[in-house]
């Protein structure tokens, strides 16, 4: 090979890479921006955060990952072995350059990934302190540090397998009303084993561990009716362990409490206990487990039927 | 130069034991011939990879439809928990040990293990445990059912009140394989420090053995913490202390980190082997040198101290306070370095090869596909903020499967491909094989890449039933999960086939390089006897006219003459 071959090979070479690295660049870009759609409508304040923190992944995860699939695909199209041919490849041993490269461009690209985390992380901090108290004994009466004394503070209370949402004006309801725009806190408690406190519209998941209370904040963004599921697992019923959370304006959220406040308590939303009994009638067949905890006694027992946006 | 000198004792001894069969019978004996051990775990471990694999069918299933409809949720509970804990404990962790026993000693020279009876002893507690975990499909109030975490307190909750429960059951089973894999570990790192052959000092090492010393050491420094976990629980459990239980102050958070402490690393336990794989079977099939060999091998340990120290990120919504979460969260991430490093390396020595797309390469390329894929969403999952929202839902599901199956069992499948006319001295059906590897990538594709969407949008892991939002995915994953069932079947039937029908195999039918390859096939019981090669050269010199061992020659006529 003569030099000016040389040349015209590099040449095509660097070119070709570039036109490469861009195509990827691009694809990469229209990814991040097509993951918007892969999650739950945002719902919550930490929704934005956490879906920016996604796409910005996802659009890295897609350059690497077309970037070596992509040499693999050249690769299985233009360097396959003719059928009985064993000659060997190119006896390339290494290149100490190249490996400084792929190690140290990951560190820079993790250590990015790791303070963007970190800063939205602080910029959340959703979940407050935690403390543990003896189950045996009468909750201990608990505040947030950072919380005032006019903010709505929410008893969220997991059960094998029900919810019950205690209010500050006395009440109980089996959904979760919270007015929008406005920063709810909650003591999150167990009564038995661990759940987890987790609504998709708003990216936000806490587990309930039983002997411990934690103190657990969100404000709510876009009013609608969303999805609250256990998402830690709690035994037989785990599944049926959801609920609605119902965010609205502040008006109907008040007109909401002037209401139930008033209501004569009932039995609260309680699947499990519908289909154990279900499960008695039919002989108790299927293997072991503990009884459903009661329903719980609330004023508003909720609507378990009406559709959900997320 | 490292010269090993070997313990007189080992070379002496009469091997197989006197009086040992040397047909068919001595698979089903107490036999302590590390090849005969090797078969035994695979073949005990594939037998459970069917039987793991139908209760994953059974699971699919149920969640091909919303409701749950199949069966009572206490039976599906039941089942996912047994097919978690059948899948990693009978099938994965057995099968690594029989690969492990079949190539570590020919690969560095040695005539059998360090300790050829525990050696046995540790393969014969596999059978003991397993029998013991299926035993509790039949105790009253049925098997374990609260997840192979066994989270407390509802591992705790013991609704009969039985002494003789599921989850008892569950952890004697679990604590006897960790009694195992010690044994298992003790030799495998004994084996390979001591008795290398002359010549082969550790940077002449080839890399599965590199990869087996640092999965193995991950063994010995990881399992007590889990064990002692499992002690306390079964106490928790049977005789109502209170390590974990809330009631009596004790504090179930406490049990998750004994536990992830180990079952965090036992990840790496399980895909450090199988990157040791990927590094024999690419140079082999592109015939190239592995590139950059020192840094694959020594990335090996980067990855295994690094997994010492991010258990905590499977506790991100657990109350974990915030320097705890970016500390583990940056941990965790660091991994992706060696990992990358591996990665890259692979693709620079399949860069410029002569591939040869056989069914072994097929299924390390299909390995390394999905676990850049696997690579890409760990490190989402690593994330804080996405954590929180993806954590225990079918992302996870989806994105554990892509390293377990996708790449682990890929690589499990490479490995018995390769090395399977090695053992057995036979070829297998390349048809057979090819049928095989299409059926297990596109049902595995499918059973798991359209999970990731239901974690996505909020599906938890572990439901018996779910909203009707979630059903598509649901439906395709279910049918990649039945096609997976269909792709055991050219398997079994190629390897019984071949095994005992298949054409006579040469010494060395892929021309690798490797220790192995310089015996015949099937390989004597004392693999080189008292001929011990001495390494001359890194492995991998594919083309560069290195030599592996002195008097290469002298091994390769010898190998001919002796098949």
């Amino acid at each position: 090979m003569n030099f000016k071959d040389n040349i015209n090979l590099k040449i095509s070479l660097i070119f070709g890479i570039t036109f490469a690295v861009f195509i990827d660049l691009i694809l990469s870009k229209l990814m991040a921006n097509w993951s918007y759609s892969w999650l739950p409508v945002q719902a919550s304040k930490a929704a934005p955060y956490v879906d920016n923190l996604f796409a910005f992944e996802t659009g890295i995860g897609t350059f690497i990952f077309l970037g070596c699939s992509g040499v693999i695909g050249w690769v299985l199209l233009f360097n396959r072995a003719p059928k009985y041919d064993e000659s060997y490849g190119e006896p390339i041993e290494g290149n100490i350059k190249l490996e400084i490269v792929w190690t140290l461009v990951p560190l820079f690209l993790v250590i990015a990934i790791a303070i963007y985390s970190t800063k939205v992380n602080t910029t959340l901090q959703n979940l407050g302190e935690k403390i543990k108290y003896d189950s045996q004994n009468e909750l201990p009466i608990y505040l947030d540090q950072k919380q005032d004394s006019t903010d709505t503070l929410i008893d969220v209370i997991a059960r094998q397998w029900n919810w019950e949402f205690k209010y500050p004006e006395g009440f109980s309801s089996s959904e979760l009303h919270i007015p929008i725009n406005k920063k709810v806190y909650f003591r999150l408690i167990s009564k038995d084993v661990i759940h987890g406190f987790y609504i998709p519209a708003f990216r936000l998941k806490q587990d309930i561990i039983p002997g411990s209370i934690i103190s657990y904040s969100l404000t709510p963004t876009r009013e609608g009716t969303y999805r609250l599921r256990d998402s830690m697992f709690s035994g037989a019923y785990f599944s049926q362990n959801q609920t609605n959370v119902i965010v609205e304006s502040n008006d109907s959220y008040q007109a909401w409490i002037k209401k139930t406040v008033k209501k004569v308590p009932v039995n609260g939303l309680n699947r499990a206990g519908l289909l154990y009994e279900k499960r008695l009638e039919k002989g108790d067949k299927g293997w072991a487990t503990i009884p459903p905890s009661p329903p719980p006694i609330v004023n508003d027992p909720g609507d378990p039927d009406s559709p959900h946006d997320g | 130069m490292t010269i090993t000198n070997y313990d007189e004792r080992i070379l002496k001894s009469n091997h197989p034991i006197p009086g040992a069969p040397n047909n068919w019978r001595r698979f089903f004996g107490f036999n302590t011939d590390a090849k005969v051990i090797g078969i035994q775990y695979i073949v005990t471990a594939l037998v459970f990879l069917l039987l793991g694999g139908l209760l994953g069918m059974l699971i699919r299933g149920e969640l091909i439809t919303p409701p749950s409809d199949l069966f009572d949720p206490t039976v599906y509970n039941g089942l996912y928990t047994m097919h978690g804990t059948v899948m990693l404990f009978l099938f994965l962790f057995p099968i690594l040990s029989g690969l492990t026993n079949l190539l570590v000693p020919p690969m560095i020279g040695a005539p059998d293990m360090a300790f050829p009876k525990l050696n046995a002893l540790a393969f014969w507690l596999v059978p003991v445990f397993s029998i013991v975990l299926l035993t509790s499909f039949f105790v009253p109030g049925g098997p374990a059912s609260s997840g192979w975490w066994s989270y407390p307190p509802v591992s705790i909750q013991n609704p009969l009140g039985h002494f003789l429960n599921g989850q008892m059951l569950w952890i004697v089973a679990i604590g006897l394989s960790g009694v195992s894999s010690i044994m298992g570990a003790i030799n495998f790192v004994t084996t390979i420090i001591k008795m290398r052959a002359p010549g082969m000092g550790f940077f002449k090492m080839p890399i599965f053995i590199w990869t087996v010393l640092a999965a193995q050491i991950l063994q010995l420094l990881g399992l007590p913490a889990l064990t002692g976990g499992a002690v306390m629980l079964f106490f928790d459990l049977n005789f109502g202390t209170s390590f974990f239980n809330p009631e009596t102050g004790g504090d179930p958070v406490l049990f998750q980190h004994f536990f992830w402490f180990y079952s965090h690393p036992a990840v790496y336990v399980m895909v450090l082997p199988v990157f040791g794989i990927f590094s024999e079977l690419f140079p082999t099939y592109s015939r190239k040198p592995l590139f950059g060999y020192k840094f694959v091998a020594v990335a090996s340990f980067g990855i295994t101290i690094l997994s010492l120290v991010v258990w905590v990120h499977h506790m991100f919504y657990t109350g974990t306070p915030m320097w705890m979460r970016n500390l583990f969260m940056f941990t965790t991430m660091l991994i992706a370095v060696p990992t990358g490093v591996k990665v890259f390396a692979w693709i620079a020595t399949l860069w410029g090869g002569n591939l040869r797309l056989n069914t072994p390469m097929l299924f390390c390329l299909g390995g390394l596909f999905n676990f850049i894929f696997g690579g890409i969403t760990g490190v989402m999952l690593a994330t804080v903020p996405i954590d929180i929202h993806v954590g225990n839902t079918y992302f996870v599901v989806a994105h554990f499967h892509y390293i377990i199956f996708n790449t682990i069992a890929f690589g499990i499948f490479a490995g018995i491909y390769h090395w399977f006319p090695k053992f057995t001295g036979r070829m297998f059906y390349e048809g057979l094989g090819k049928i095989h590897f299409t059926l297990t990538f596109i049902g595995a594709t499918l059973n798991w890449l359209p999970l990731h969407w239901a974690g996505l949008l909020g599906m938890p892991r572990r439901v018996a039933s779910y909203d009707p939002e979630f059903a598509i995915w649901n439906v395709i994953a279910s049918i990649g999960a039945f096609m997976l069932g269909v792709a055991s079947i050219p398997f079994i039937l190629n390897m019984v086939s071949s095994w005992s029908r298949g054409k006579k195999a040469p010494p060395n039918p892929w021309n690798a390089i490797g220790l192995e390859w310089l015996l015949p096939s099937p390989p004597p019981h004392e693999n080189f006897e008292d001929d011990i090669p001495t390494v001359l050269n890194e492995p991998y010199n594919y083309g560069l006219n290195k030599p592996f061992v002195l008097d290469e020659e002298f091994y390769i006529s010898k190998a001919l003459n002796d098949s």
